[in-house]
């Protein structure tokens, strides 16, 4: 039992995690309905920014302020370069757009930062907390719980942003219709700078999480598919869903790994650990079969 | 069909005024570089072909070549992706068709590709650390040389070295294998299986799903199983993962012994202090006190003709590496020198024979100024491994520091499987292995 | 004034059915065959053969089943590398396991398992939508690799997982030049290039074109949703399955399932969109254009950086060149984001009134 729930604790943490990644695809889908597939990128760019920076002698403070400076600026350049060139075009050739624009990351982040692995301390180990550990015999890291609650200040901060801000409520118009947004005079193209800004932003956060944890590397850019199950199981336009859905796939993945396998064993010999690739989509797709619009997102009606 | 070739004929004529100005001088050995420095393993790319290449600039202008014959190469960026490193492969192949030193392409599945098409044209495949082991036994495969050390025989090694350190005695030690679920990392099971039931430890298998950059419940399952070692075979961001993630679950870094692609710069330093401790394989040393990477600095960075952007990179464990394997290349194009004429470009049945020929002595080792770079090798129509030896190396939190002698796997536990698996292949592609004893 | 319909009368059914109903068109198609068949093996050099021809003309059927249906039925996928994993895998034991079953039998077959599980993949596709319904399929993507990695039966007990396929014997002939693989591959999709063309002016590619224009519309109209799309599904399948036998026989020779990865879903996904969605021809122009790209830019960069006298590190040229390769498609996107099929078509329309265009 006692390990059934420090697996249970470790997955929800970890769902954390996937969450930060996922409010950026949010975000962006949410104000103009982009899927955007570089948001993993994103990530990437975000943190080796920052180690970039601090490289050249600058203070950690600095480097995520410079950072933040440059993911800004790149979104407002993708959406005046990229996307407002794509404007009422499918929504595929926009998907696709934005896996250009991961390549074009790709391509351009390792050749001004370097490519080479580092690491990205942030002044928080990742260790057991000692008096659980004593107490319970349970495993539960202090960088996980600095984690969750940086993730629960975003997720509160980008709640109050869009509830009580002007600018939040023109990016709300504009998420539920844009022509009546455009109609009423929201300036619909600095809204998406906006948001790409924003979207930015969160990559810049959960770059610098799991830069943390995992070392700033390419790799960073895979954490965009930890983010697409927990998306469609929140659904795509809601930012509780991303986090709600971030936690059941944390959680279910880390138990599916430890009790599915053995289980399998019995049933046909060999070995058939690390389901974790796959188990996420498959959950989220039988979810689907039940809620085919996610946890939290619009229910879609279709007229002739 | 018209329209789509004419973007390639247009390459056609550039790839052809590229290599224009290589084909002038008289006479060059061509080295086909398949080789990647992008992608999520691009950094351990640039620092194994960078010692490559820049030893092959170090031959070329310290001895102006072997024996006056001058190394010359081209790259092909493959993006560590299959389909592309066969593109490569046939770019490059027509210009290795005169003269060609041995390909190193650091992808299993790149070089699983290749063997088949290589052997075909006449060109050595070396596969130094990966690839298919089974062409240890050359009989059936003339062509593939996974030189000096294998997987399996690695995995021997490093249970050999916690066999030393447990006194001589396995019997009821519980060893947690985890490994990337791969090709690669699937390889070594078959050894590792094949010791536990010799030396009657436990063993428990533990596969990460790829990327590999979330580990938690697998090493949650570590943690319940509390074994005494944990033999790691892992690969890009798998290996910081396992070691942040090892520390999370408090387990002990100096208890875990990887094997030598989770055993680079590449691969600690990213996880900062949570990697002090942790031991890795290795088939050659870090550092820069070997006398060759400190002459290569000097001669070839000094001529300002070095490879790398970030000359920090020079002796670390993947660049020396590099090296190594660029030695044992031009030794071998010294020696099919030896027997076909010296001075001469040499073609790829000739370096072939000379691959599996091979004998570097530490005293010809000492005379490349690689003393203990890399384990003596001597290799024949039987073995084209040569060596199995590894040496186990730790990480003090600033550098790799070897612990041990060079270690040889259990050859007679290990090459019985090349030898088996070998035939299966030979027996499923019709082909008819050669008689060793006849070869010279 | 050379391509025009106007003058050419159908007199009975036949001619009013035919596959390419302008002389014109026919003319072309022939041309390009006879150039494939005969002028390219008598032109073309090894290299053309085994690293860009062989694999171009597998990817374009690849792309081709992925084109049947996300640009025909509408359905968006990104699992089309696993459902070749599957054709590849399935042709090899199938090889391996039934004493003297022809070479083309085998792929069938590989591309008929392929069909099957595609169909499972392809039911939730009658609950699930859009972006949904494409990440969804990344289910089929990953569950299909794992598989073909942990059932060792699979792999007929290899070690690694990985599969070396068997030799190539086409009517107790056994190929083994370029040339004789380039035919073969060159022959199987041209008859199933063909095939398609002629499924999607049927009523199976109306009824798809119908679901995908609009699934609520088209059931209203009488047309029935779940064997329309699971079709799809298992024709799409099909199509992969039996391209990636291809790619497992006739070009890589040996294949682990991890090469069937996301990645190569992605690229088949962006030769259709790049081609054109929902165009045969398409299918061919984008696997051309996303191959032959990356190819030209590695020859063509260090190239102009030398030209230059830029002093660039070798890293950094394959860095750039996967930078360019991304902007080049955000470029392409913008000035056509119909793909490449429809500047071809705006060039036929351009042709029918040249030189009086008015």
């Amino acid at each position: 039992m006692n390990f059934f729930l420090e697996v249970l604790i470790g997955g929800l943490l970890s769902g954390v995690m996937y969450a930060l990644v996922a409010l950026g695809f949010v975000l962006i889908y949410k104000a103009s309905g982009v899927f955007n597939f570089a948001q993993g990128a994103m990530v990437y760019l975000a943190a080796l920014s920052v180690v970039g920076v601090m490289e050249k002698g600058a203070p950690l403070w600095l480097a995520v302020i410079l950072a933040f400076v440059i993911m800004t600026l790149f979104g407002i350049a993708t959406e005046k370069f990229v996307l407002r060139k794509l404007v009422n075009q499918p929504p595929i050739a926009l998907f696709m757009a934005t896996i250009g624009l991961a390549f074009f990351i790709e391509g351009l982040a390792p050749m001004i930062f370097g490519s080479e692995p580092r690491a990205l301390e942030l002044g928080i180990v990742d260790e057991p907390i000692p008096w659980i550990l004593d107490n319970w015999n349970m495993v539960i890291s202090k960088f996980d719980l600095v984690a969750a609650g940086v993730a629960s200040v975003l997720v509160a901060t980008l709640a109050l942003f869009f509830q009580y801000t002007r600018i939040g409520r023109a990016l709300r118009a504009v998420a539920d219709d844009h022509q009546a947004a455009l109609s009423i005079g929201i300036p619909l193209q600095h809204i998406w700078a906006i948001v790409w800004g924003v979207a930015g932003f969160v990559a810049l956060v959960a770059g610098m999480m799991w830069g943390a944890r995992n070392g700033v590397q390419f790799a960073l850019t895979f954490t965009a598919l930890k983010a697409l199950p927990v998306l469609i199981l929140g659904g795509f336009t809601s930012v509780p869903g991303a986090i709600v859905g971030g936690l059941i796939i944390g959680a279910s993945e880390k138990l599916a790994e430890i009790y599915i396998p053995p289980v399998m064993q019995d049933l046909f010999g060999g070995n058939f650990g690390g389901i974790e690739g796959w188990f996420p989509y498959v959950l989220a797709l039988l979810f689907l079969l039940v809620r085919p619009e996610g946890l939290f997102g619009e229910r879609h009606i279709d007229r002739v | 069909m018209i329209r789509k070739l004419k973007p390639a004929l247009a390459a056609a004529a550039l790839s052809l005024a590229i290599l224009s100005p290589l084909a002038m001088a008289a006479e060059e050995q061509f080295f086909p570089l398949i080789d990647y420095r992008v992608g999520p393993y691009g950094s351990n790319g640039q620092a194994f072909y960078g010692g490559f290449i820049d030893y092959l600039n170090y031959v070329n202008l310290k001895e102006k070549g072997v024996n006056g014959v001058q190394m010359t190469w081209e790259e092909c960026e493959t993006e560590y992706n299959n389909a592309k490193g066969v593109e490569c492969y046939e770019r490059l192949k027509s210009k290795a068709a005169k003269s060609a030193g041995p390909i190193h392409t650091m992808s299993t599945g790149i070089s699983y590709a290749l063997v088949d098409k290589a052997a075909q044209d006449k060109l050595p495949l070396a596969m130094m650390g990966y690839g298919r082991t089974d062409a240890v036994d050359g009989s059936v495969f003339p062509y593939a040389f996974p030189l000096v050390t294998t997987y399996q025989m690695q995995a021997s090694a490093i249970v050999k070295f916690i066999k030393d350190k447990n006194g001589g005695n396995l019997a009821g030690k519980k060893i947690v294998y985890l490994y990337h679920d791969s090709a690669y990392g699937k390889e070594a099971i078959i050894a590792m299986e094949a010791e536990a039931s010799l030396n009657k430890f436990t063993l428990v298998q533990i596969p990460v799903a790829h990327p590999g950059n979330e580990q938690g419940a697998q090493w949650l399952k570590i943690r319940q199983e509390k074994p005494d070692y944990v033999v790691f075979w892992g690969w890009g961001v798998m290996n910081q993962t396992a070691l942040k993630a090892a520390q999370k679950v408090g387990y002990p870094r100096d208890k875990m012994i990887g094997s030598w692609w989770t055993g680079s710069e590449e691969d600690v330093v990213p996880a900062g202090d949570a990697a002090k401790g942790y031991m890795a394989a290795t088939w050659n040393v870090a550092g820069k006190q070997v006398p060759v990477i400190a002459d290569i600095q000097k001669v070839v960075y000094g001529a300002g003709k070095g490879n790398l952007q970030d000359a920090g990179k020079i002796g670390t464990v993947l660049y020396n590496r590099g090296v190594s394997a660029a030695v044992l290349s031009v030794e071998a194009i010294r020696k099919a020198q030896e027997k076909y004429g010296k001075g001469k470009a040499m073609n790829g049945e000739q370096v072939r024979w000379a691959l599996e020929n091979l004998n570097i002595t530490d005293a010809r080792l000492k005379t490349l100024g690689a003393t203990d770079l890399l384990p003596e090798i001597k290799t024949s129509c039987d073995n084209h491994e040569g060596s199995g030896k590894v040496k186990i190396q730790q990480w003090d939190g600033a550098k790799w520091v070897p612990v041990s002698g060079w270690i040889e796997g259990n050859k007679g536990l290990i090459h019985p499987l090349f030898q088996a698996s070998a035939k299966q292949y030979a027996k499923e592609k019709g082909i008819t292995p050669r008689d060793c004893s006849k070869e010279k | 004034m050379l391509y025009r319909e106007a003058g050419q009368f159908k007199t009975s059914y036949a001619a009013d059915q035919q596959l390419f109903p302008i002389r014109q068109d026919r003319i072309g198609v022939l041309v390009l065959l006879a150039v494939a068949f005969l002028g390219v093996p008598l032109l073309a050099s090894e290299y053309w053969f085994s690293a860009i021809l062989i694999p171009f003309l597998i990817f374009a059927l690849a792309a081709l089943g992925l084109n049947i249906l996300t640009g025909y039925a509408g359905q968006l996928s990104l699992g089309s590398a696993a459902f070749m994993a599957v054709g590849a895998y399935a042709a090899y034991n199938f090889q391996l396991r039934i004493e003297g079953l022809p070479l083309i039998a085998s792929f069938i077959c590989g591309g008929l398992t392929a069909a099957a599980v595609g169909i499972l993949f392809g039911l939730p596709s009658l609950r699930i939508k859009g972006f949904y319904l494409a990440v969804a399929t990344l289910a089929a993507q990953f569950f299909i690799v794992w598989c073909l990695t942990k059932f060792p039966w699979l792999s007929n007990n290899s070690s690694s997982g990985v599969i070396s396929t068997q030799k190539l014997m086409l009517f107790g002939h056994e190929l083994n030049t370029p040339v004789e693989k380039y035919l073969l591959v060159l022959g199987i999709v041209v008859v199933m290039a063909l095939a398609a063309k002629n499924m999607v002016r049927s009523t199976t590619g109306r009824a798809w074109m119908a679901v995908r224009d609009m699934d609520v519309a088209a059931s209203v109209i009488g047309i029935r949703l779940m064997p329309t799309k699971l079709l799809a599904f298992a024709v799409s399948s099909f199509y992969c399955g039996v391209a990636g036998a291809l790619y497992a026989f006739c070009y890589l020779g040996s294949v682990e399932p991890d090469g069937f990865s996301l990645e190569m879903s992605f690229k088949i996904l962006f030769m259709i969109i790049i081609g054109g969605v929902g165009s045969i021809m398409g299918s061919f122009l984008g696997a051309a254009f996303i191959l032959l790209l990356p190819i030209f830019l590695d020859v063509a960069l260090p190239f102009l950086a030398e030209l230059f006298g830029l002093p660039f590190a070798s890293a950094t040229v394959s860095h750039i060149q996967i930078l360019v390769f991304g902007a080049l498609i955000m470029f392409f996107l913008i000035v056509e984001p119909h793909g490449l099929a429809r500047l071809w078509q705006i060039a036929k329309e351009k042709l029918r009134l040249w030189p009086f265009p008015h």
